[in-house]
């Protein structure tokens, strides 16, 4: 099944076309409307009516998540906030989060997309799906939920954190599809085979995303649960999960490329690649009213892919993560840089800036433990101090990072003091 | 009067403890007593020695954490009910004890180490209850 035929497999002169068309509308919405952008173009003295065609696009300045950062709250917005119906967030490289906002039209446009994506998942509105990412300021759990509604499907909206609640109602009510991360489903296999439900299940497709997985973890959950796998991908910057999914036959993401434009970059220069060759993605949205950004860096390293898929669909593939053009880690779904870590230390003076960071997947879940060192100034005889401390740090770094951190207090001068760049993370996760 | 304890921080990994006690060994510093205290991931291990900021000094030198404590050693007869005795005199003045443990036993007398969460009150408890505490001076001698 293919949810929009007519953008989905259009031939490639007609998508060049459509982009073509809305790039040049784009640019003039936002050199009118986002004073950041129209400042980019004059500095380097471009005008609206110089992008002409899709390929133009070369001409105009990247966005980065710095942009967002320094424009926060909403600096980058290109309406009023009579025109915003919805705001997300996500957690950035400072305290600060990265916050957009959406039009009832973006909501629309994205609940678009999703259905394109769980379509393409086998996904109809025959049937129960489960959406199990975390709903909230993170575009997981309303992006999923939107689009498995706009097909009609039946949404049970489960949202994070019940396994067992999740596993009673996949039984009781039949689900026959999931959404959420690869490492949940892969701990929601194991807690049906203990509870011996494992043949009582009607699940036949999950759609999987917000952390990067590969085609053997895909594998090993199908074979688990005895369904297909779909990897879903999308970032909240551009408009959160939907903007490119795999298909049945798994060879690259498809990417809803009439909404969001698709560049592979040479990671020093800048310069796009040709197919098949790795580079940064980034992302123009040619359709995005709310906080429309153009040639947006990801960080995401993929080569692309524009020929023709077996499925019948024309759209662009980008291949599965290769990595990160940053340090970024995605534990939990949730993105972390070491950099918080580190300015979450430095507000507590009992411990050194020293710290390593041991990420570990523990019975298909992300684990995540940081080692640090005691200020000598708070050196104790007392067990219950230690204990109240590691506490204390515990905490600073939830309210930083969103995330639970088993602290670890280590002796002095164990952690490494590298010249240089120093290594602070120990990634043990193997993606199967 | 309060002795000097060496607190040491050492993770629970194999040789570590030895590790400290060579650094103790070769500076020819004399262990009266020591205590242990661990968790799953560290241990404290409290030590009463017989140069108490040498230790320190050394074990510093050497890549460990230590601390300098004031504790109580405190002098209690070497009978049944005697550490209760002492026990209740401290709880009545309605103040906390951190850890204790046990240092040398003769013939009358025995000594315990005592940490408590205000240790000037205890010290002045002490004297008042005519409780006799020693330094570490004194008991390096016995
Ligand atoms: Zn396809």
């Amino acid at each position: 099944m293919i949810w929009n035929e007519t953008k989905e497999c259009m031939s490639r002169d007609e998508m060049h076309n459509l982009q073509s068309k809305r790039l040049i509308k784009l640019v003039d919405y936002v050199y009118h409307n986002v004073e950041f952008y129209r400042k980019k173009m004059q500095a380097v003295g471009l005008l609206p009516c110089d992008i002409k065609a899709i390929e133009d696009i070369t001409k105009l300045p990247f966005t980065t998540k710095d942009d967002l950062r320094d424009n926060y709250p909403f600096g980058l917005f290109a309406v009023p906030n009579s025109e915003i119906v919805r705001i997300h967030a996500s957690s950035g490289t400072t305290g600060k989060a990265t916050v957009v906002g959406y039009t009832r039209r973006d909501i629309e446009i994205w609940s678009e997309c999703v259905a394109r994506c769980f379509t393409m998942a086998g996904v109809s509105k025959d049937d129960i799906i489960q959406v199990a990412y975390g709903y909230g300021l993170f575009t997981g759990g309303l992006g999923a939920h939107n689009g498995a509604e706009k097909i009609g499907a039946t949404v049970v909206p489960m949202s994070t954190g019940n396994s067992k609640k999740l596993t009673t109602m996949m039984v009781d009510f039949g689900a026959t599809a999931i959404a959420c991360t690869p490492s949940y489903l892969l701990h929601i296999s194991e807690v049906l085979a203990e509870e011996g439900l494992l043949d009582k299940i009607k699940l036949k497709n999950a759609i999987c995303g917000a952390e990067p997985w590969t085609d053997q973890m895909r594998l090993e959950i199908e074979k688990r649960l005895n369904i297909r796998a779909f990897d879903i991908y999308g970032l909240s910057e551009i408009m959160g999960p939907g903007v490119a999914c795999d298909c049945k036959f798994h060879k690259g993401l498809h990417v809803c490329e009439d909404h969001f434009y698709p560049e592979v970059l040479d990671t020093k220069t800048l310069i796009p690649v040709a197919d098949g060759v790795l580079g940064e993605l980034a992302f123009t949205t040619l359709t995005k009213e709310g906080i429309p950004l153009i040639r947006y860096r990801t960080k995401d390293l993929t080569s692309i892919d524009h020929s023709a898929c077996e499925c019948g669909r024309t759209s662009a593939r980008i291949s599965k993560f290769k990595g990160r053009s940053d340090d970024m880690l995605i534990i939990r779904g949730v993105n972390v840089f070491p950099s918080q870590i580190e300015a979450a230390l430095c507000e507590l003076d009992e411990v050194t800036p020293h710290y390593m960071m041991i990420v570990d997947r523990v019975n298909n879940l992300d684990t995540l433990e940081i080692q640090v060192e005691l200020n000598p100034n708070y050196y104790t005889d007392e067990v219950r101090v230690l204990e109240s401390l590691t506490k204390k740090i515990a905490h600073t770094i939830q309210q930083a990072l969103g995330i639970n951190a088993k602290i670890k207090i280590v002796e002095p001068q164990t952690l490494v003091r590298s010249q240089g760049k120093a290594v602070h993370v120990i990634d043990n996760r193997k993606l199967i | 009067m309060f002795a000097k304890q060496l607190t040491v921080f050492i993770e629970n990994r194999t040789g570590r403890l030895s590790e400290v006690l060579n650094v103790l060994k070769e500076n020819n510093i004399n262990i009266l007593s020591l205590s242990l205290a661990d968790t799953t991931e560290y241990g404290l291990l409290r030590l009463m020695v017989d140069n108490a900021p040498l230790g320190k000094e050394k074990l510093s030198e050497n890549g460990f954490s230590s601390l300098l404590s004031n504790v109580s050693i405190i002098k209690i007869p070497h009978k049944a009910g005697s550490l209760q005795e002492l026990l209740k005199v401290i709880d009545d003045n309605g103040v906390n004890i951190e850890y204790m443990y046990g240092l040398s036993i003769e013939s009358t007398d025995a000594y315990v180490v005592l940490k408590a969460s205000n240790a000037d009150k205890v010290d002045a408890i002490l004297t008042e209850n005519n409780i006799e505490t020693i330094s570490c001076d004194t008991l390096s001698k016995m």
